[in-house]
């Protein structure tokens, strides 16, 4: 198995965490996995993108252009902007919920969220739109947005791994204070099509 | 054995915890902070970690802990070394008994640095050996190699990963040896004491060392040559796993350097690398170390091999590499056709620039000092320092006229004054740069009776690396508390005749503060009390209220992150507000309030 997964969204979303579950998850089953991700100035209201490397060692930390098989986007505009790196038969699983950038509001280029969905609808990739916020609110907390979004790639078959296997991995490695919830919110994303 | 997902940092300070290390000293600094605090949660009884005032401390507390016998590690990024230089040249000369590994941190890009340098010059330019590891997994065993290299030839060994390194994570075999080093004590002798004739004879022996750790680097496992034909590669570092995956995609055989032990060179396997070759492409980021020495080898036993890279252009002398940066070259470099990338166009796009946290405090330190200006017509510099307040420099604050190094603030301010001496000059710097390099640059302006205004913005954390603590927050790396270093009394120690406190969230008073402060003749300080957001929880949050007549006056202020404007209403996202009320004071009509959250 030999899977490039970016994933991509705003400081603060909790892109890198997921990252680390997936690669976790691989590595659980015996499969090569390598990360990397931007940390420092964008830590916060930035720009982040992890780059998530599964079944061969001899790779470099970051996803060519042009080479990743999945692109789940945090945030809409996000996954546009690093649509570069999906292959052509690459997958797309896109939170359909914007975070305006205050440099929209002060004059900068506007943030023009329905034009934006139009564009992810329309690139001739296999897309899946999720709505970010309502799964979240289900869950009762915007944090485990990335929890949720695993869910999802789970059962749309985007990720190679069964919902059990996921759950082990943040049995083993997340605080066992937020188990119950993180439990709650793959179950969430797994079941997505309930909250549409 | 067990397989672990490692980010390198923690890798590496695993494998220092392996290799047996006793003392641990730093200053945070990005993309190096990890490997301390990977110590810190790891560390076991033996093990001392703390996060030194600066890097020259932290490199003189880990040498003395190395004079008695213990295994030290000391761990900074790129520009920290340059801070504690004085005494790593000198060591290199007097030397060390315990291994002593110095891990740099080198930032390609840079991502989040003031410079590219490159440390493997600083390990040319001081006579120590330099490993330079390319991925995560080969940092565990590889920091254990530096260590007992070190101990061999009694010599500081410096360990420069780059952020593609420290902050990518991937599978690394870890297992649970760990060596136990005797910490002999320290023995007098007059070698720990230096004087130029020691040093003259030091500089012999270095000299000696470096042929033979030249000779030992040839044989290392790290090091790597593959393949066969007339065009040869060269990957130093990461940027040898940009050469193997771009590889892929060539057609032609060509033979590959995988190098990790930069200085002293190892001639004797380059040289071997270079049998038989007629053309060498070198792959390294930063500078052209590894070029400049196939060069030398070249010119010194007259090799008539052509020898590309930065030096003729083949290769960009500036920024990150990447693999379709080395895939670009290596086809130039064999004569083969470009793969086809298939273009993608994008709709516009908003830009999303990192800025300052909603509710960060930075925000109305330095929204009053503006106003404070403002009010009183003044055209003030603005000199700023290294830290999460640089971001102030982003519209539609603008409050920062000047950056340099840590520390560099207030000196400016003093030459900025000297040269202008009407003019108002009012440096920024944060708690721990405070402590770092920032009390000799305020002695300097008290004792040379400068008239500058000193902005101190404590928010009791080191924020920008991840919060780390420092003398002023009274927390060690151990667990342990100890009385705080309080700013005021050093200022007051220092002769600084005009201290204030003051809230920065309660704008008015701020204000009337800055304002006493830049109107008092010589050094005078305002201490901005308010801790970060990332380390108090808010208990109200703001909410425009009907009232609003969406003159968006807080927008264009402040520029708070949480603030957006959909359908010309301005809207406050709860999940990013953390209830400081500044926009609330700004706000002509009182339309924006705090409700519980």
């Amino acid at each position: 198995m030999r899977i490039d997964c970016l994933l991509a969204g705003v400081g603060g979303q909790g892109t890198v965490l997921a990252s680390k579950i997936i690669a976790q998850t691989a590595i659980g089953k015996q499969i090569f996995a390598r990360t990397s991700e931007t940390i420092g100035m964008a830590q916060r209201g930035g720009c982040v993108v992890s780059h998530v490397r599964i079944g061969d060692q001899n790779c470099s930390p970051a996803i060519p252009q042009g080479m990743a098989d999945l692109i789940i986007g945090f945030e809409p505009a996000e996954a546009v902007r690093n649509l570069g790196f999906l292959k052509p038969t690459g997958q797309l699983l896109v939170n359909t919920k914007p975070i305006i950038p205050v440099t929209a509001s002060l004059g900068g280029i506007a943030y023009q969220a329905a034009d934006i969905i139009e564009y992810l609808k329309n690139t001739g990739h296999r897309a899946v739109f999720v709505d970010g916020q309502k799964l979240c609110a289900a869950a009762g907390t915007s944090k485990v947005l990335n929890v949720i979004m695993l869910g999802v790639a789970i059962k749309e078959g985007l990720l190679p791994f069964s919902q059990e296997e996921v759950l082990q991995t943040i049995s083993e490695h997340l605080p066992p204070k937020f188990m119950e919830l993180n439990q709650k919110a793959l179950e969430i994303g797994y079941n997505f099509q309930q909250y549409l | 054995m067990k397989t672990k997902l490692l980010m390198g940092n923690e890798a590496i300070a695993l494998g220092a915890i392996r290799a047996g290390v006793n003392v641990v000293c730093g200053y945070p600094g990005t993309p190096s902070t990890e490997v301390l605090e990977t110590i810190a949660r790891e560390r076991d009884n033996g093990i001392y970690v703390e996060w030194s005032v600066n890097e020259k401390v932290a490199l003189e507390v880990a040498a003395g802990a190395a004079y008695s016998g213990a295994r030290t590690l000391v761990t900074m990024k790129q520009v920290g070394l340059n801070v504690a230089s004085d005494p790593l040249m000198s060591l290199a000369y007097i030397g060390v008994k315990g291994g002593m590994v110095v891990l740099v941190a080198d930032d390609p890009g840079p991502i989040s640095s003031q410079t590219e340098q490159d440390t493997r010059h600083f390990a040319r330019y001081a006579h120590l050996p330099v490993f330079d590891p390319a991925t995560p997994e080969e940092t565990y065993t590889m920091i254990a190699e530096a260590f007992a290299l070190s101990e061999k030839y009694s010599t500081p060994v410096l360990f420069r990963p780059t952020t593609q390194v420290c902050h990518a994570c991937a599978s690394v075999e870890t297992d649970d040896e760990r060596y136990q080093n005797k910490i002999e004590g320290f023995v007098k002798d007059p070698k720990w004491v230096i004087f130029p004739r020691l040093s003259y004879q030091n500089h012999i022996k270095i000299d000696a060392n470096e042929t033979k750790i030249s000779q030992e680097f040839s044989e290392s496992p790290y090091n790597q040559i593959s393949g066969q034909g007339t065009l040869g590669i060269v990957g130093c570092g990461v940027s040898s796993t940009y050469v193997t995956e771009a590889l892929s995609t060539i057609n032609t055989p060509v033979k590959v350097l995988k190098l990790a032990t930069p200085h002293p060179f190892p001639d004797k396997l380059a040289l071997q690398f270079l049998q038989g070759l007629e053309e060498v492409l070198v792959i390294e980021e930063l500078d052209p170390v590894v070029e400049e020495n196939l060069l030398r080898l070249c010119g010194k036993l007259d090799l008539a091999i052509r020898i590309k890279g930065k030096l003729t252009k083949d290769m960009p002398v500036a920024g990150k590499y990447s693999y379709e940066l080395v895939t670009t070259a290596l086809c130039k470099f064999t004569g083969q056709e470009l793969p086809q990338v298939r273009p993608v166009e994008l709709p516009p796009l908003p830009v999303r620039p990192p800025v300052l946290c909603a509710g960060c405090p930075h925000r109305a330190s330095f929204y009053s000092v503006k106003r404070a200006m403002k009010k009183a017509g003044q055209n003030a510099v603005f000199t700023g320092d290294i830290g999460c307040y640089t971001l102030g420099n982003a519209q539609p604050l603008d409050m920062v006229d000047t950056c340099l190094c840590m520390g560099a603030g207030i000196t400016i301010a003093q030459g900025l004054q000297l040269a202008e001496p009407d003019r108002k000059q009012i440096a920024f710097i944060g708690d721990s740069t405070f402590f770092h390099t920032g009390i000799s640059g305020i002695i300097n302006a008290v004792y040379n009776e400068t008239d500058i205004t000193v902005i101190v913005l404590d928010n009791s954390t080191t924020a920008m690396t991840g919060h780390q603590p420092h003398p002023g927050t009274g927390k060690t790396m151990m667990g342990s508390i100890s009385e705080k270093i309080s700013i005021e009394n050093v200022l007051k120690g220092c002769g600084v005749t005009f201290i204030a406190k003051a809230n920065p969230l309660d704008l008015a008073k701020a204000v009337e503060t800055v304002t006493a402060a830049v109107n008092h003749k010589g050094v005078s300080v305002v201490i901005f009390e308010s801790p970060c957001i990332a380390i108090v929880k808010p208990n109200t949050i703001q909410e425009i209220k009907d009232n609003c007549i969406s003159c968006k006056k807080c927008i264009r202020e402040i520029g708070c992150p949480a603030m957006s404007v959909a359908e010309e209403k301005v809207a406050i996202n709860p999940h990013l507000c953390y209830g400081c009320q500044l926009c609330g004071q700004i706000c002509p009509v009182q339309a924006i309030g705090g409700v519980n959250k």
